[in-house]
């Protein structure tokens, strides 16, 4: 099924919950609006960055973060609107091919934080096609949640950049808000890795 | 090797001296004339990692990443690339990120090509519209103290700062053959 829609998929946030508890030691980048929550529901912890804004770079920071610290798994989760607004990041992640980065795109075809209008990936993009033709190494098409496990064990093994494409429902879940203080979640982070401040 | 760009690059050498002696590790690049003697330099270098870039605010991202773990990286684009980087910009704003970015000129000094010059003029005005400290060398001996100012200022003063390089330090662009 290459179109998501409204009504089909998994439940982004228990998908979330359930990823995170199966990679406990992977450094998450978040896009911002619900990949955000998504993440912030599951759990606070040192180790999460979320953007609430810079829309288009949480694909970024993940590769620039990936590349600094290759012992770690990195993971980005992020929504279809998010990423497609750094499509091109994904053709230079390709070109990095950085083994411990893994981007998790939930998608569920609409730009969920303005109204639910339907995005390009329900209009006929395949972000997995894209990061296919990129040359990710691993490339995932996820439709329910009895593939979480096999995803983990994909990202715990930082062997190879990944993409997974997570069809999720296009529900509209209470909001969960992580920190705002964007200083503040970048100094705990490098505090958590090791790194004083500047 | 290009050995007219070799033969005209000594501050080119000195930027890529000061960014290996300052402890860069990676390097985001969309790619300019005036910057093609460093990016072979940092590419060439196995304790250096070249990011090539499709867009610039890409960089402004993969800076940022690259800060959160650990590495101190820099970012080298032309004068038109400014213009894509400002929401972008937000993120080291906001987090108040380190940041250090070369920016060669294009469109103000015999510039061949209008399409260049518009945002030439908008270059210094947009970095600091969204915080970013400008200065700029203009001739080949301002080069390395100006950047390695910048370097000082971003990665041990926290601020961010952009350093263009002016147009008159890469010189004429070629266009035709010579008659």
């Amino acid at each position: 099924m290459s179109h998501a829609s409204i009504d089909t998929g998994v439940d982004r946030r228990a998908f979330v919950a359930g990823l995170l508890h199966s990679c406990p030691q992977a450094l998450v980048i978040t896009g911002l609006g619900s990949s955000a929550y998504d993440v912030f529901a599951a759990g606070d912890r040192d180790e999460n960055f979320y953007l609430w804004g810079a829309m288009g770079g949480a694909a970024g920071v993940g590769l620039g973060l990936a590349l600094a610290q290759s012992r770690r798994s990195v993971l980005v989760i992020t929504g279809d609107g998010e990423q497609l607004m750094g499509l091109g990041m994904l053709a230079t992640i390709g070109a990095q091919q950085p083994d411990n980065l893994s981007i998790i795109v939930l998608d569920n075809g609409h730009f969920g934080e303005t109204g639910m209008q339907r995005s390009h990936t329900s209009l006929g993009t395949d972000l997995a096609a894209v990061a296919r033709a990129c040359s990710f190494r691993n490339v995932v098409e996820i439709g329910d949640m009895g593939q979480i496990e096999a995803l983990a064990r994909t990202v715990n093994a930082r062997g190879g950049c990944t993409l997974a494409k997570v069809q999720v429902r296009a529900d509209e879940l209470p909001r969960a808000l992580p920190p705002r203080d964007g200083v503040y979640v970048k100094n705990r982070l490098r505090a958590a890795l090791g790194f004083a401040p500047f | 090797m290009d050995s007219v760009i070799e033969s005209s690059a000594s501050w080119q050498e000195e930027i890529f001296t000061i960014l290996k002696a300052g402890g860069v590790q990676q390097v985001a690049y969309v790619p300019d004339a005036g910057h093609a003697h460093v990016i072979r330099r940092i590419n060439a270098d196995p304790d250096m990692r070249g990011v090539v870039l499709t867009t610039e605010q890409e960089g402004i991202a993969t800076v940022c990443g690259a800060w959160l773990g650990g590495q101190r990286s820099v970012l080298l684009m032309q004068s038109s690339g400014v213009g894509n980087c400002i929401n972008m910009l937000s993120l080291i704003q906001n987090c108040r990120f380190p940041f250090l970015c070369l920016v060669t000129m294009r469109g103000e000094w015999a510039e061949f090509n209008p399409w260049q010059v518009p945002m030439a003029k908008a270059t210094q005005s947009s970095l600091e519209s969204m915080g970013v400290t400008v200065l700029r060398a203009n001739t080949p001996e301002e080069v390395a103290p100006t950047v390695s100012a910048g370097l000082d200022a971003a990665f041990l003063g926290g601020e961010a700062v952009a350093v263009l390089l002016s147009q008159s330090l890469i010189g004429r662009k070629k266009w035709e053959a010579s008659k």
